[in-house]
């Protein structure tokens, strides 16, 4: 899978209250979410994030609480992928699962600055920034698969499935 | 080579893999948690697999603990959602507002965590039960989904980072400052997919109480689950719990392999605070003495515990709650607040000026009965300070004790607990 996008560029350390505050959780609906994504630090970030668009950040991106809010908001903005420097645990399973390509890629997000474009490939496992072609750490094997089947909810079906065939 | 704590119960509970550090394992969860944020997601995941029924209602709790009592229409839902939930599947570990607390000190007060316990939770702190020698860990709603439609997930099984306690603590400082200090020196990504690992003599003078304080912050090290090695402490809460089912006593080997290993001297320790925006921004109280503030939050997963109560009450006693600070206590169940009202602990604070909420997440994570305005700084003995967490994205939060938060409280500022408690 290839992805290219244009660049918001964020730090260190972004945690989930910074990319869905708290008050926002008692709605579910990435629509919804999306507007307030990153409303702490960057109120405008809705208004010009478009789809196809990559988040790239420093270290630790996601940390924090458990919310899968915060994947959905960037869901819901359309976002394509995030390139960071590395991922709190809890964000980056949350990602996978719902098929977010996220992509620990030190260099890469280093070098990226808002505006540029990125060209993220996954099955090689680079991330370009302005003709500079970086490595991206790859994924285990099992992460790739739910990332490249679309997340863990067709996995899990596909395991009912199979078990109630077995048990008819 | 000798096997760590974590492997040990991972071991325990694998279905499929080889549970040694570093590698993927399928592995059956003991418990399966959910509060009313994490929860509907959940529930909404679980039938797009196609799920109908979840693969084992015993093991699955609910707990309606975060937008509680709820603020508005939408909160009122989701709690509406848990409760259809819990009926539909019959799920008998379902505790509403009224008859239960903050998941995390609730479980362990009811029993449904054990030592030698895999415990999974939509919530992040699920890391507290290490202080039960059991290990936790938070996921997010769509792991939480597969667990409730088969039981098992996979997992890679921590590397430990071990620290030995050693030492004795001096007056006004807690497990808090323990966990504070480890935070500020290795960082808030110290110890990512790592468990922490707590061990040595010193261990014996934080209660359960104390050690849930502990353990809770090890996500905010960035830490996959945590624990503390069974001792005597833990032998006597275990044996008072009176547990129908085994109790498993699990500890490193010797020989096992740690990815880093350190001594914490007690007496080294001072009570601490973590400085806005982050937990792992921690300075001695004394070094910031003089902050104004203009609330004072005692509660949360990780210090709203009986012996918070107790430790604020030691300080407050007879004094009046600074002129300009509203003071909030918030037990974090209904048994901790009964208990509080039985020993006259809330007496103590009231009479010194707090208010005194029911159990709720409430303000903790910005939600209600407590959120911050602009400009605003709040001494909380929470868990997380990060930009906006408690209110406006320019309120500023310390995490202290709930000494150093009461006596704040006195104070109108950041002191030294000693200073007021004289
Ligand atoms: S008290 Fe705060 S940190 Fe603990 S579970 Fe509730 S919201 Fe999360």
């Amino acid at each position: 899978m290839v992805l290219e996008g244009r660049v918001h560029k964020f730090g260190d350390h972004i945690d989930t209250d910074v990319i869905i505050p708290g008050p926002y959780l008692t709605q579910s609906d990435p629509a919804f979410l999306a507007q307030h994504c990153m409303e702490g630090i960057d109120p405008d970030f809705p208004r010009r994030a478009r789809p196809g668009d990559v988040v790239v950040a420093g270290r630790d991106f996601g940390t924090g609480s458990s919310r899968e809010h915060a994947v959905l908001a960037l869901k819901g903005l359309g976002i394509a992928a995030v390139v960071a420097e590395s991922f709190a645990r809890i964000f980056y399973r949350n990602a996978i699962n719902l098929g977010l390509p996220v992509v620990t890629a030190p260099e890469a997000a280093r070098a990226a600055r808002d505006g540029d474009r990125v060209r993220i490939d996954l099955d090689r496992g680079t991330v370009e920034v302005n003709g500079q072609v970086f490595p991206a750490a790859p994924f285990p094997p099992l992460l790739q698969q739910l990332l490249l089947g679309g997340g863990l909810v067709p996995f899990v079906q596909a395991r009912l499935r199979q078990a109630s065939r077995s048990a008819g | 080579m000798g096997l760590t704590a974590a492997e040990k119960i991972f071991e325990a509970h694998t279905v499929e893999g080889t549970p040694r550090a570093g590698q993927f394992v399928t592995a059956r969860v003991d418990r399966v948690l959910l509060n009313d944020v994490s929860g509907p997601v959940a529930f909404r995941q679980m039938r797009a697999m196609g799920a109908e029924r979840v693969a084992d209602p015993s093991r699955v709790v609910l707990v309606n603990d975060h937008f509680v009592p709820p603020k508005d229409v939408a909160s009122a839902a989701n709690l509406t959602v848990m409760r259809q939930f819990a009926r539909e599947q019959g799920i008998e570990h379902f505790y509403d507002f009224t008859e239960g607390g903050i998941e995390h000190t609730l479980l362990p007060e009811r029993g449904l965590v054990a030592p030698g316990e895999l415990i999974a939770g939509g919530d992040s702190h699920t890391c507290t039960y290490g202080a039960f020698a059991a290990l936790g860990t938070g996921l997010g709603s769509t792991d939480m989904a597969a667990l409730l439609a088969l039981g098992e997930l996979w997992f890679q099984v921590p590397h430990t980072l071990r620290y030995d306690v050693v030492g004795s603590k001096r007056p006004f400082v807690s497990g808090k400052d323990l966990i504070l200090y480890l935070i500020g020196r290795f960082g808030v990504d110290g110890a990512t997919y790592m468990c922490m690992e707590f061990a040595g003599d010193g261990m014996a003078q934080f209660n359960m109480d104390e050690r849930m304080a502990i353990c809770n912050m090890a996500v905010e090290a960035g830490a996959k689950t945590c624990i503390v090695e069974p001792d005597e402490v833990t032998r006597r809460w275990a044996s008072g719990m009176a547990f129908n089912r085994p109790v498993r006593e699990v500890r490193s080997d010797p020989d096992a392999e740690f990815a880093a290993r350190h001594t914490v001297k007690l007496d080294e320790l001072v009570p601490l605070v973590a400085c806005p925006h982050s937990p792992g921004n921690v300075r001695p109280v004394e070094e910031v003495r003089g902050v104004r503030v203009h609330q004072v939050y005692i509660g949360n997963c990780s210090n709203g515990t009986l012996t918070d109560l107790r430790q604020a009450a030691q300080v407050v006693r007879g004094k009046r709650v600074a002129k300009g600070v509203r003071a909030i206590v918030v037990p974090a169940t209904q048994a901790i607040y009964r208990q509080a009202m039985a020993e006259g602990l809330l007496a103590v604070l009231m009479e010194a000026g707090f208010i005194v909420s029911a159990p709720t997440c409430g303000a903790c994570f910005g939600g209600h009965m407590g959120v911050l305005d602009r400009g605003e700084v709040a001494v909380a003995t929470t868990n997380r300070n990060f930009r906006g967490r408690m209110g406006h994205p320019e309120s500023q939060v310390y995490l202290a004790n709930a000494y150093v938060a009461a006596a704040a409280a006195i104070a109108g500022e950041l002191v030294a607990p000693q200073a007021v408690a004289a």
